[in-house]
């Protein structure tokens, strides 16, 4: 783990951090304005060189989805994910609480590269206070001339716009952000075409995700080569990393993605800890939709390349979830089954259908009622639904079969042992619900 | 088990508020966030369920009309979201989150005890109409949890022990903060 300058999270904790005043006093808008002295193509060049991959869950280089904007467009939308609703993740939240123009000079910086004309911030229902915050922001914002029209004197015009959600977690996804934002359910589209080409309204549409864009000043500011300084190859640049669960410090950090899982729980400057003595028993350390790590697996690297190699679908939101020893691996089973069968939007058979049926047989099993081909089948569905296997139309199965599959995978033996051991009292229970 | 039979004679009309002129007002400011009229629909209907407390079939019909689209597209885009209500809710919506990071710390005997102090379910409402109890998916405070968000309020770090007093508090629900006057969506204008 390197010495490490705090960077998106510098103002945290200063007084008024919130507004715009404290933010230019520090320095705050410089990037904007040195941006809009520059050509767009400018913009995107050292985006591109600085390798910012996207914060949002799915690591793809901000610069190079700018760049598959047609050449000949005339409307272009920005649209900006703070939908944040993957369990455990709240970074998002925290950089809109306690610095929200950053993420405004953010999305002016990316607004000017991709020559946006309206940006629209998609902030999930409940963030109550959080949209308070930006919105006072926005209007101080506007105020002082950063959006508008000829912004700075540049001759750019750009609207920014909150439009807030009303509760789906699959309006995360980018084309379902954009459905709703379209007054629609927020029904995942089938790509391509790719929202660059079509997204909004029809017209090309970048989805960047909050902590992707608070990522823009510092880069513009500072230069690709300081953002290619930080963190191995590959997972440059700041970073915030979320735990929360069993430990001593739950929180929301700041780091380069230079560090282990272990390190996460156990530096005094991230989680500092396990809770009461306890032990650590799993980790979903990328959100719930990456997969989880067993006790054994914790020099797992919170970096973009890492997580594969321990069965992971990714690093996701670099949100940890600790589980300790004393819980039952089967409450976290049906929980996450839960959730994905609840937030399943429902257009895809295999989806649908194998969400439900996944958190039919977690419920069973966790209430002593399972059976071994639960167990069997548990660790089936998950390889015979998502976009790998090409059988549905966005990420959230893949997410509920990683989640869903490695814990059967990796917690086999807990789970066959309760099956095991609770058979013949279960069937009697079964009984006596049935009649 | 006996048949229901349904009786369209007798039955009582349904009966849900119509949009107020100045509501109407309220959400044309809207009209030209947008290239298209349905995009204030999701804008919209927040207002609506914010004066109505619901969003009721009256109501659908009216924004669908405001908004040059059909009642069942409107109806269509509210039953998808499970933050509208399509009948009269609590004055307060208590949320309790349920998702994994809570539910560890024991959001289960949270929210158990909310049921209890509250004396209704998953989804109802209290007979005097005050208090309608939900459960939510992650609220995005897990470093926090468990979780409880009273309308706007998040409640933090929850014992089963607090909930009692939470929910007598009157002011369970009040954020004290600076607001945008835009909170209204009148039009904006920039230089
Ligand atoms: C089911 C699902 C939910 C998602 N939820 C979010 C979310 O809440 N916030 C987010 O930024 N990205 C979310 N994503 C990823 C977005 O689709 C998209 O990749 C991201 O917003 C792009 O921004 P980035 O490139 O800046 O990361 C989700 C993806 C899926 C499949
Ligand atoms: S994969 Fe699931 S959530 Fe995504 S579009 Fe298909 S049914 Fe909806
Ligand atoms: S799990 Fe409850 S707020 Fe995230």
């Amino acid at each position: 783990m390197s010495d490490y300058e705090t960077v998106l999270l510098k103002n945290v904790g200063k007084p008024n951090s919130q507004r715009l005043a404290t933010y230019v006093e520090g320095g705050g808008y410089s990037g904007a304005k040195r941006a809009l002295e520059h050509t767009p193509d400018d913009v995107i060049d050292v985006v591109k060189r600085a390798n910012l991959r996207g914060r949002g869950g799915a690591g793809f280089p901000a610069g190079v989805k700018w760049s598959f904007l047609p050449k000949d467009r005339e409307v272009t939308y920005l649209c900006v994910n703070a939908d944040e609703s993957e369990p455990p993740t709240f970074s998002n939240r925290v950089l809109m609480e306690e610095d929200p123009h950053q993420l405004l000079e953010g999305i002016l910086i990316a607004g000017y590269a991709t020559q946006a004309t309206v940006a629209y911030l998609y902030m999930r229902a409940e963030f109550a206070e959080q949209y308070h915050i930006m919105q006072v922001a926005l209007d101080e914002a506007y105020e002082a001339g950063y959006f508008g029209k000829n912004i700075l004197g540049s001759g750019y015009n750009l609207e920014c716009y909150i439009h807030r959600g009303a509760g789906a977690y699959v309006c995360g996804e980018e084309t379902g952000l954009i459905e709703s934002l379209e007054g629609k359910r927020g029904w995942p589209r089938i790509k391509p075409p790719f929202p660059a080409i079509q997204g909004a309204f029809g017209k090309p549409t970048v989805v960047n995700n909050v902590e992707t864009l608070a990522n823009l000043p510092h880069i513009v500011n500072r230069g690709a080569d300081w953002f290619l300084g930080i963190g191995p190859e590959g997972s440059s640049g700041p970073k915030l990393f979320c735990i929360s669960g069993a430990v001593n410090k739950p929180g929301c950090y700041e780091g380069a993605m230079d560090f282990s899982v272990r390190e996460l729980i156990e530096s005094d400057r991230f989680g500092g800890g396990m809770r009461d003595g306890l032990k650590v028993k799993a980790v979903m350390p990328g959100g719930i939709s990456m997969g989880i790590l067993t006790a054994d697996e914790l020099d797992m690297k919170m970096d973009f390349a890492d997580p594969a190699k321990y069965g992971l679908l990714g690093l996701g939101t670099a949100s940890a979830i600790v589980v300790d020893d004393q819980t039952d691996i089967r409450k976290v089973l049906r929980n996450v089954a839960r959730f994905f069968s609840h937030e399943s939007c429902g257009q895809c058979t295999q989806c649908r259908e194998g969400t439900s049926w996944m958190y039919k047989m977690s419920n069973r099993v966790e209430r002593g009622l399972g059976r071994m081909e639960d167990i069997e089948l548990l660790g089936e569905i998950p390889a015979k639904m998502g976009m790998m296997p090409g059988l549905s139309i966005c990420g959230l199965s893949d997410g509920a079969a990683f989640a869903i599959r490695t814990i059967v995978e990796k917690f086999r033996s807990e789970l066959e042992g309760y099956v095991r051991s609770e058979n013949d009292d279960a069937v009697r229970i079964a009984l006596e619900i049935a009649n | 088990m006996a048949w229901k039979a349904i009786d369209r004679v007798n039955a009582p009309a349904e009966e849900s508020p119509s949009l107020s002129e100045p509501l109407k007002e309220k959400i044309r400011g809207f009209f030209d966030r947008y290239p298209t009229k349905r995009a204030v629909l999701i804008p919209a209907l927040h207002m609506i369920q914010d004066d109505h407390g619901y969003v009721g079939w009256k109501a659908m019909e009216e924004v669908a009309e405001l908004l040059e689209i059909t009642a069942s597209d409107v109806f269509d885009t509210v039953s998808f979201y499970s933050h509208f209500w399509t009948h009269p809710k609590g004055e307060k919506v208590v949320m309790a989150c349920r998702s994994v990071s809570c539910d560890l710390l024991g959001a289960d005997r949270v929210l158990d005890e909310c049921k209890k102090v509250l004396g209704i379910g998953d989804h109802e409402t209290t007979p005097d109409g005050k208090y309608s109890l939900m459960t939510e998916e992650c609220l995005a405070a897990c470093d926090h949890g468990p979780c409880l968000m009273v309308n706007e309020k998040m409640h933090k770090c929850v014992n089963p022990a607090d909930v009692r007093k939470i929910i007598k508090d009157d002011a369970n629900d009040k954020l004290d903060m600076p607001r945008s006057s835009l909170y209204d969506g009148a039009n904006r204008t920039s230089a």
